[in-house]
């Protein structure tokens, strides 16, 4: 082979290089200092080196840690209650927005906004909200004659509170997703659907959702690996309190590095998080890979007959 | 009793006016084949029937029944789409049996009709299949056996065959005209093919810039179009048209023209002499136009061959006469050489004759 076909082949790889190096520093070497990490009792006044060695058991730990289990299961009640809220507000708003009203461009714009506005805000906000004597919603219910809501101070209504939230926050994301799905949806097959006699729900039901259903199920895996990751709105809110009635696991990996100082454990944590993170992320791309293959044997499917 | 009518039907969105008050009956079980140019408003006016489209003034009649306010599902109509319109996720006996699942209807009558359906259109062996693993053929005959399994009173075809290619667009239209003998039902078909209008249409309606040009059977409107438009527009390839005078020559009327004369026959010239004005536009398909060397001359018109078009058992020939041109058909194997002048006889009994301001036929 001549050197100047060597070269020529080389050239693509030379463009990637520094986006490759890039990610090597900023990715793959932080991820592998942490799965080291969690194999070593270190706490922030050693340096590295000086750690000790303990093997697996941060891991075992936190098999037995009681706080730990329950910022789990908090964790995977709100992502769930969450992205489920989200779902069924984001999509319901889309169906009642896919229409062409004078003003609907507007309505959108501001339906958006919140997703917009950074998390450490959003929680400012909330928690100014929810403030028992000067916030809004208690100044509203007083003025209406009730009593007042322990927005933050009760376990349980600590919860709904962050929930309210996030679905705040995050159900713009699906509605505008969900919206894009929609209206890229074929229009005769509705118009088909009308004149066989749909009404408006069965149109719904029959037609529009099973089309939109790739789009939505990418939509729901996005959300839910983002929901597994939050953490400042509810920093801000409640810091995980009262009690552990709020600290998902994100908290509990800040306050194990930030508080008690186990820098092995948090990164132990953080790996299981990745761990289940990572779950979600292939199965996202497995459905992807699914729904492709599917296609591509349609097609092919198609072009036998046509020969 | 007509079975659909258009009373002043008008279509505008916001002030721009689409369609101008179309008036226009079908009677019971007839196929209308609504035809003309794109933005002509054939599409939209289907589309108004269906009730995909609001109706801004007038009214739709379906037997006696104003149905311009109802919903489509209230029409009792089927509609075939030009692109189909299959639900993907759906497969084949899915799609067809859509409506009737809707209505409730029994199983078993369902799996009946469907399965009769798929029999007559042969697609029982894909009743599995999703509209993605079908061709574009497949596809076309499963958004016309959905329509079919309906049962409704009346179909509505929106340019179903404009997205197949030319052979596969032919054998569709065959298997239309098919199933048109065996299914009695009211059709309006909308197409801008004039060979599809021809060869389906009980009656063909014409339409170019919101306003129906003619109706009536394809022969009518072949032989006897009522404006220089319709004329133009069916008949393949196109009428031929000359600027031409209408004169008295010595106890003949003669339509002439730059590089031809030609003597109108009897009946012809009458109507000729009682047209106002002397100006008009002569029309010649090229089908009334045979070679033929030893015409007499004013039965006839001499032309210089520019380009030949070789279709097989026939060619067409495009030809000056003086400075317009011409186009006529001549049998392939007739030896002639470009820029060769040629004389061809014209079949006088089926000249058309029209007004130069008005462009309508002088009858």
């Amino acid at each position: 082979m001549s050197v100047a076909i060597k070269a020529n082949r080389l050239t693509p790889y030379m463009f990637l290089a520094p986006a490759g190096i890039i990610l090597i520093f900023a990715l793959l070497y932080p991820i592998g200092y942490m799965v080291y990490a969690s194999f070593l009792d270190w706490s922030p006044s050693q340096r590295i080196g000086q750690a000790e060695f303990i093997g697996l058991r941060n891991y075992i730990n936190l098999w037995g840690d009681e706080a730990f289990r329950e910022s789990f299961w908090v964790t995977i009640r709100f992502a769930g209650i969450v992205v489920t809220l989200e779902m069924v507000l984001g999509v319901g708003l889309a169906l009642l927005l896919d229409r062409n009203i004078r003003g609907m461009a507007l309505l959108r714009t501001v339906f958006i906004l919140p997703m917009m506005i950074a998390p450490i805000v959003v929680g400012l906000m909330w928690r100014y909200m929810y403030h028992p004597t000067v916030g809004i919603f208690n100044r509203t219910l007083k003025n209406l004659g009730f009593e007042g809501i322990p927005w933050l101070s009760d376990s349980t209504w600590a919860f709904i509170a962050v929930v309210i939230a996030d679905v705040w926050q995050w159900t713009p994301f699906i509605f505008i997703l969900a919206l894009a799905a929609m209206q890229s949806l074929p229009r005769s097959a509705l118009e088909a659907a009308e004149i066989d006699g749909a009404n408006e729900w069965q149109k719904i039901l029959m037609i529009k959702l099973p089309l939109m259903m790739p789009v939505l199920i990418v939509t729901l895996l996005l959300r839910l690996i983002d929901a597994f990751k939050v953490l400042e709105v509810i920093l801000v809110l409640t810091n995980g309190g009262p009690g552990l009635s709020t600290e998902i696991l994100a908290l509990r990996i800040f306050r194990t590095a930030q508080e008690f100082q186990e820098l092995g454990e948090a990164a132990a944590m953080s790996n299981l998080l990745l761990m289940m993170l990572m779950a979600l992320t292939i199965g996202m791309f497995a459905y992807n890979r699914v729904q492709e293959a599917r296609l591509s044997r349609q097609r092919a499917a198609a072009e036998k007959d046509d020969n | 009793m007509p079975r659909i009518r258009l009373d002043n039907l008008v279509k505008r969105y916001g002030d721009f006016e689409v369609l101008h008050g179309i008036d226009l009956e079908m009677e019971e079980n007839e196929f209308t084949v609504l035809v003309g140019p794109s933005g002509c408003g054939k599409s939209t006016t289907l589309r108004m029937i269906a009730g995909l489209e609001t109706v801004s003034d007038g009214e739709i009649y379906i037997g006696d029944r104003p149905v311009s306010q109802l919903e489509p599902k209230a029409r009792d109509l089927a509609m075939v789409f030009q692109d189909y319109a299959l639900y993907p996720h759906m497969n084949v006996a899915k799609n067809m049996s859509f409506a009737l699942r809707l209505q409730r209807r029994p199983r078993k009558e369902i799996d009946e009709k469907v399965g009769a359906v798929a029999e007559m259109l042969g697609l029982t062996n894909f009743l599995h299949r999703k509209p993605g693993e079908l061709s574009g053929g497949q596809r076309q005959r499963v958004a016309m056996g959905r329509a079919l399994t309906r049962d409704a009173g009346t179909f509505l075809f929106d340019e179903p065959l404009s997205n197949l290619d030319a052979k596969l667009r032919g054998q569709m239209r065959a298997e239309l005209a098919l199933m048109r003998q065996k299914v009695r039902k009211n059709m309006i078909y909308v197409t801008h093919d004039q060979i599809e209008a021809m060869t389906l249409g009980d009656r063909i309606v014409v339409m170019n810039g919101g306003y129906i040009q003619q109706q009536g059977t394809p022969e009518e409107l072949f032989k006897r179009p009522a404006n220089k438009f319709v004329a133009g527009f069916l008949g393949s390839p196109p009428m031929n048209f000359l600027d031409a005078e209408i004169q008295s020559l010595g106890g003949q009327v003669i339509v002439s023209g730059d590089g031809f004369e030609i003597a109108l026959p009897e009946e012809k010239a009458a109507t000729a002499s009682g047209h106002t004005a002397s100006s008009i536009i002569l029309g010649l398909r090229p089908s009334d136009l045979h070679y033929s060397p030893d015409a007499p001359e004013h039965e006839a018109i001499d032309l210089k061959v520019i380009v030949s078009e070789y279709i097989g058992a026939q060619s067409v020939l495009l030809c000056h006469c003086g400075a317009q041109k011409i186009e006529v058909e001549l049998k392939s194997e007739t030896p002639i050489a470009l820029g060769e002048t040629l004389r061809f006889a014209v079949n006088r009994e089926a000249i058309h004759m029209f007004d130069r301001e008005t462009e309508v036929a002088i009858r």
